[in-house]
């Protein structure tokens, strides 16, 4: 079916909770943000991994993926890096005020075929952000599947995401976290060192089990080499992929990798997809 | 459908009433010849060549405005596109790029703008009698009288056009001017294959196309690329010119307390159409970006639509400053090992 309507006209959305995740001046703001239009609110459905164009009228739009799962119902979550015109824009912006949104973009993690197998997240940084909604579906759904591990790591321990997410799902049963942070600091418990490390530290087993890495492009670069030491197949990998974004919806023409559209073939891509791809990791 | 006659001394009466439909035709306008609007009085003349601003310009324009806002206001104000057209003279390759780029914007998401204006126009073309000098369009699928995303073709046939109805919309047209127009018999349409076949024997250029799909993907760290690129200035005019580029970006614009959101012609050549906000570019050079542009063409959109989207014009041989020739590339693609 063909998507109708004027697919550049935004919704008009309003922040009902902002806290920030991270400090300093590429910090990490987290927006919850729901529909002013109630037909919009109703109609509304996304999968995990989707994207939505967010913006400030007269500012712009930046792409950005929906941190909350589907199973988060009642309001979107987007959580952003202050780094460029768009997003330091936003950052501005405090529960009561308004952004755009219009979505959702791309396709999804296929966690209906996922059922019954192990849910291994591998994140870096802001990277974590495209993952949450499957950390959130995994364990909103733990009977369809056989367990989830994250791991998840950042510069320092001020620079990672989700904090308090981590703690509570380390508490649930079938969930096991692994943090790291790159150089040492006092009173850490975890691990010191990069993800690509940790990862082999943990050398979680491919057996029945789905990897899926988010994070800057040297750590996924790292990861993948990882995971195929680790015997995963390239069909037991998944990543989501970005690139420079105007339109979302296949017209604008730039955020291509090779002949795949990041934003209407993607974001979510098998290694399998990949591989062949010399674009998909530039 | 029908094939009809339109003697020349007709012509200005013919183009005087289409004048009263919001008529285009090619003119020089500061030096440049591009589609202009044609009004009552004014004299059309359909010369020889193409135009350098080719025909995307009035349904695709350089920046156009996708809606309004305000402050204190609900909701944007979009932009009312609801005046029909008539385009005289279009080139068949330009009308073949249309149908090619309507596969883009139609492709799940349709996009209003363009499809709205290509809806409301009408696009009368002109068979090519003389190509120009990099001229190829024979070579990638098309031909100086093909008839791909035109409503009507009109043929020079010396004392009188021969104008054949191709669509309904076209057809539409043609019934309107039936008191200037006589049936076209079958000698007629004999002489039009005959320039046709005559035409397409003066193109000097071609490239042997079959196969560059396929190929390309397996060239990709090919030297060929950084020799074809090194003499590139990163201008993009082989992009804004050419009648299947479609790429664009998306800006604000503010003033006081109201704004527009509009989209302008953007180019793969340049350096920020890539450049993530991190300062990462997957495409750092001119390397890439040829590359691309290249592979978007004869890779990538026929992966995904099944056609070339390059018709052969020649404009982007024809116009770049430092003489890179899309053909001489073509032909070192076929060459490369």
């Amino acid at each position: 079916m063909k998507n109708q309507g004027n697919p550049y006209i935004p919704h008009t959305a309003t922040i009902v909770d902002t806290w920030y995740e991270t400090g300093g001046e590429r910090c990490i703001k987290t927006f919850k943000v729901v529909f002013d239009d109630p037909a919009v609110r109703e109609s509304w459905s996304h999968r995990p991994g989707q994207c939505a164009m967010i913006g400030v009228l007269g500012v712009g739009e930046s792409m950005i993926s929906i941190s909350s799962s589907p199973t988060e119902e009642g309001y979107l979550r987007f959580s952003v890096m202050k780094a460029g015109k768009v997003t330091t824009a936003l950052h501005q912006l405090e529960a009561g005020d308004k952004m755009t949104v219009r979505g959702p973009y791309g396709n999804s993690f296929p966690v209906e075929e996922w059922k019954g197998k192990k849910i291994l997240t591998i994140g870096g940084g802001i990277g974590q952000a495209p993952l949450r909604p499957i950390v959130e579906y995994v364990k909103a759904n733990m009977k369809d599947y056989a367990g989830l591990t994250m791991i998840y790591g950042a510069r320092t321990s001020g620079d990672l995401c989700f904090k308090n997410e981590f703690a509570e799902a380390a508490k649930c049963e079938g969930v096991c976290c692994h943090l790291s942070i790159d150089v040492a600091e006092e009173g850490w418990p975890h691990y010191v060192g990069f993800v690509p490390s940790l990862l082999m530290e943990v050398s979680p087993s491919p057996e029945n089990t789905i990897a899926i890495t988010c994070g800057p492009p040297i750590m996924i670069r790292f990861v993948l080499e990882n995971l195929k030491k680790l015997n995963f197949a390239d069909e037991q990998i998944y990543t989501t992929l970005e690139n420079r974004m105007k339109c979302g919806i296949g017209k604008c023409g730039r955020c291509n990798a090779g002949h795949l559209y990041v934003c209407k073939d993607g974001p979510v891509f098998s290694y399998a997809q990949l591989k062949n791809v010399p674009e998909a990791f530039a | 459908m029908s094939a009809m006659l339109l003697p020349k001394d007709k012509w200005p009466e013919f183009t005087g009433r289409l004048a009263g439909k919001n008529l285009f035709a090619p003119a020089l306008q500061g030096g440049i010849k591009k589609f202009a609007p044609v009004a009552a009085g004014d004299t059309v003349t359909l010369d020889e060549g193409n135009t350098t601003v080719p025909p995307k310009a009035l349904l695709f324009p350089q920046t156009e405005t996708l809606f309004r806002f305000a402050e204190g206001e609900e909701g944007m104000e979009l932009p009312a596109i609801d005046e029909a057209a008539v385009l005289l003279g279009v080139r068949p390759c330009d009308a073949r790029a249309m149908a090619i780029v309507d596969k883009l914007f139609r492709w799940d998401y349709e996009d209003p703008y363009y499809l709205k204006r290509r809806e409301l126009a009408t696009i009368i073309g002109l068979a090519c009698s003389e190509p120009g000098l990099n001229c190829f369009c024979t070579s990638v699928g098309g031909g100086p009288a093909s008839t791909e995303g035109l409503d009507i073709l009109m043929v020079d046939l010396g004392e009188s056009y021969l104008l054949e109805g191709l669509t309904d919309k076209g057809q539409a047209l043609l019934d309107e001017f039936k008191d200037l127009l006589q049936e076209a018999g079958a000698d007629a349409l004999q002489r039009k294959e005959q320039l046709a076949q005559e035409a397409a024997a003066k193109i000097k250029r071609s490239v042997d196309t079959a196969g560059i799909p396929e190929a390309l993907p397996g060239l990709w760290e090919d030297p060929l690329w950084q020799r074809v690129s090194a003499a590139c200035l990163g201008c993009g005019i082989c992009t804004y010119l050419c009648p299947t580029c479609h790429c664009f970006d998306i800006q604000d614009e503010v003033e006081g307390a109201a704004g527009r959101r509009c989209r302008m012609w953007d180019s793969c050549m340049y350096a920020e159409y890539t450049k993530h906000t991190s300062g990462h570019n997957p495409r750092p050079t001119r390397r890439e970006r040829t590359r691309n542009r290249i592979n978007h063409k004869y890779s990538y959109y026929v992966d995904k639509f099944g056609v070339i989207a390059c018709v052969g014009c020649g404009r982007c041989s024809n116009l770049c400053p430092v003489n890179i020739d899309l053909i001489d590339i073509l032909r070192q693609v076929k060459a490369a090992p």
